[in-house]
């Protein structure tokens, strides 16, 4: 249920005890998993106020991810558009490419003070693999990416960067072959060998308190956002954009911003071949209420409560839950969640690229191309930003391949 | 308010010295046709109690062997009214043989809580065991099952803490589900010394009947688990069985019966044995 300006100004935005954002999140995991959990959550509590732990996190933000990001003023895009100023922030340029290793670092600074020599993680499109490899692979840690065997075709060039970093990739052939099932394959591995193995969960999604802790992480991009809008133009953005998969990028972006109600605030999920169609990832938008991989949140099911398939250009946006926090947000009225097709966003990354230079990633293209609608209903004296969530190179060959280009 | 159908059947067992066999299928694996022969053949193998899994799309806590179960059961048309109507149709010859549905929440969610305890409760169906909900979480659900009656049957697992098992002693009834292995339905150690001090353990905080799962195929593990505790759950073995049945669906009643009836005959012994 909506809640007021006076409200929405106020609330602290923190999950409870059990970690429920309103009625969602929680931990919806068999028993199994439940101790590991309530250790990693304590771990969590204790070392988020650890100044020693944030001393390294925000160190390693610095000098191996190379923040904070730019902002940009995409000066060109604007004029074109002729309404609102739009900027970008540049997490495209963090080291591996994408917003992801923002939460790969923290989570494995985790493993590592936890004692867990093995991580996993499951990837989609294949950017948090590769985060996960990279931060495993500088701190020594053995690490194992679950990935949708259809999403290791799309994706080779991420499949064969994951290897080159030391990690192991395994193809998961159940279910849809997607995203959603290398989450199940994920955690399957981490009930078989959950002793010794530290789970990196690459959104927001999941049990608590993963939803929490890979916000916390992220949050960093919206915490920038703030001094770095401040210095630029002078206050906080009028509207922010984020495209929403598992929705990490954009809660990070989000978080910061919560209270500041003057700032509007707009998720982006993937509308596929159309919200009227069933061919579209977009649970906040066309799902409801279910649980799904340990947390309560909207998704997109059959009448008989089985998940469905769903569809989306961007592998990265192919899942058919979200984050509970999302959940939370779209019904007290804080966020507003729109969908941007596949055709939307493939004309927004042929546009980007032109016009500002910056390939964008698939998913990305779907904010960008929400930003585009929003930007021309507003004045020129206002401001956007676009959170550029990760570069496009890992999809030239996907683009290529649909307007039937060869590239080998 | 009288004693569950589970409750009298735990309580009976115990009388007469005898191990409950509780036997898993998935509902709808492979035709939906066969599920209700399939349970009165369980009964007539000596299972006490049935297990009926509800098919899910995304059971991440079973192993491949189930997964499949369940997608054969969701391509044969089997849905959650449909379990419902096969518990109906099963309790229109066997009114004493308790049936527990297994599953997924989400699938309850979309039939709406109160209304699925509701139908659940007049289908025949004596308990629920929902795997992703561990005993923090969907108080209005367990309030809904409880207040009809229903049994709310919850898991503890090797990695279950003493305060965490308390809880779920408290929470727990009809019987405690033990997941004798870290790992997911199909895993294949197990090690009966480490489960039957498990066992004894946890009895200090459950006073409910406890019941071992997980790992468990042949009848020498039966009878070694079933001695330990007190009883046994067989899922993984059978599901495969019926994969291997899942083009001559008119001869999973005989094949069940034939994988169950050892067990059960070594149980049996086993316990007599042991007095």
């Amino acid at each position: 249920m909506a809640l007021t300006e006076e409200e929405l100004r106020t609330l602290t935005y923190e999950p409870d005890a059990g970690g429920h954002f309103g009625v969602y999140g929680g931990r919806y995991v068999s028993e199994t998993l439940m101790a590991a959990l309530s250790e990693l959550d304590q771990n969590y509590q204790m070392l988020k106020n650890d100044p020693e732990f944030q001393r390294q996190f925000d160190h390693d933000l610095a000098t191996f991810v190379g923040r904070p990001s730019p902002l940009y003023h995409a000066e060109r895009w604007s004029k074109q558009i002729g309404g609102a100023q739009i900027y970008f922030k540049r997490e495209d340029l963090n080291h591996t490419g994408a917003h992801k290793v923002n939460n790969t670092i923290g989570q494995a600074l985790l493993a590592k003070y936890s004692g867990k020599p093995r991580v996993i993680a499951e990837t989609g499109a294949g950017q948090h693999g590769v985060a996960s490899a990279t931060v495993a692979a500088r701190l020594g840690l053995e690490c194992v990416v679950y990935m949708g065997a259809d999403d290791v075709e799309r994706q080779s060039p991420n499949v064969y960067r994951m290897k080159l970093l030391g990690a192991t990739v395994v193809p998961v052939d159940s279910g849809s072959r997607t995203l959603k099932d290398a989450l199940s394959e994920a955690m399957r591995d981490w009930v078989t060998n959950v002793d010794e193995t530290f789970y990196i969960i690459g959104t927001v999604a999941g049990p608590a308190p993963y939803p929490q802790l890979v916000r916390d992480f992220n949050a960093v991009v919206g915490r920038e956002l703030k001094w770095q809008s401040k210095d630029t133009f002078g206050r906080y953005p009028d509207a922010l954009v984020a495209c929403v998969g598992g929705g990490s990028n954009a809660i990070g972006l989000f978080y910061p911003f919560l209270r500041d109600t003057e700032v509007e605030i707009y998720g982006v999920e993937a509308a596929g071949r159309g919200l009227s169609t069933p061919e579209h990832a977009a649970p906040l938008c066309a799902g409801r209420p279910g649980v799904l991989h340990g947390a309560k949140t909207y998704l997109m099911d059959n009448a008989d409560g089985q998940i469905a398939h769903t569809h989306s250009v961007s592998a990265g946006l192919d899942y058919p839950g979200v984050g509970p926090e999302h959940a939370y947000l779209k019904d007290i009225g804080r966020a507003k969640y729109v969908g941007a097709s596949d055709a939307e966003a493939l004309a927004a990354f042929h546009e980007v690229s032109r016009v500002e230079g910056i390939i964008p990633a698939l998913e990305t293209a779907h904010a960008l191309a929400y930003t585009k609608t929003l930007a021309a209903q507003m004045r020129p004296d206002q401001t956007i930003v676009c959170n550029m969530s990760g570069r496009g190179d890992k999809d030239i060959f996907t683009v290529a391949k649909m307007e039937g280009i060869s590239l080998t | 308010m009288s004693s569950s159908r589970i409750a009298r059947r735990m309580a009976d067992l115990k009388a007469r010295g005898r191990k409950a066999l509780i036997p898993y299928i998935v509902a709808g694996d492979p035709t939906p046709e066969v599920t209700v022969p399939a349970m009165h053949a369980m009964v007539e193998a000596g299972a006490d109690v049935l297990e009926l899994g509800i098919p899910f799309s995304d059971p991440f806590a079973d192993g491949p062997v189930n997964q499949r179960g369940a997608e054969r059961a969701i391509a044969s048309g089997m849905t959650l009214p449909g379990v419902l109507k096969a518990v109906a149709e099963f309790r229109q010859t066997d009114t004493e043989t308790p049936v527990v549905l297994m599953g997924y929440l989400n699938p309850v969610m979309a039939m709406g809580e109160a209304h699925f305890c509701q139908e659940a409760k007049a289908s025949g169906v004596d308990g629920l065991l929902l795997v992703d909900v561990p005993p923090e979480e969907e108080g209005g659900l367990v309030a809904s099952a409880k207040s009809l009656g229903l049994d709310m049957i919850y898991l503890a697992a090797p990695t279950t803490t003493d305060a965490r098992m308390s809880l779920i002693g408290k929470a727990t009834s009809g019987y405690l589900y033990y997941v004798s292995l870290k790992g997911v339905t199909g895993s294949s150690k197990l090690n009966t010394v480490e489960v039957a001090a498990k066992v004894d353990a946890m009895r200090a905080h459950v006073s409910a009947p406890i019941c071992v799962g997980f790992g468990i195929r042949t009848p020498d593990d039966a009878a070694r688990i079933g001695a330990a505790a007190d009883g046994i759950i067989v899922g993984t073995v059978l599901v495969s069985q019926m994969e291997s049945l899942a083009n001559r669906p008119a001869d999973v009643p005989a094949a069940l019966k034939a994988l169950l009836q050892p067990m059960r005959d070594a149980m049996d012994q086993a316990t007599v044995a042991d007095v």
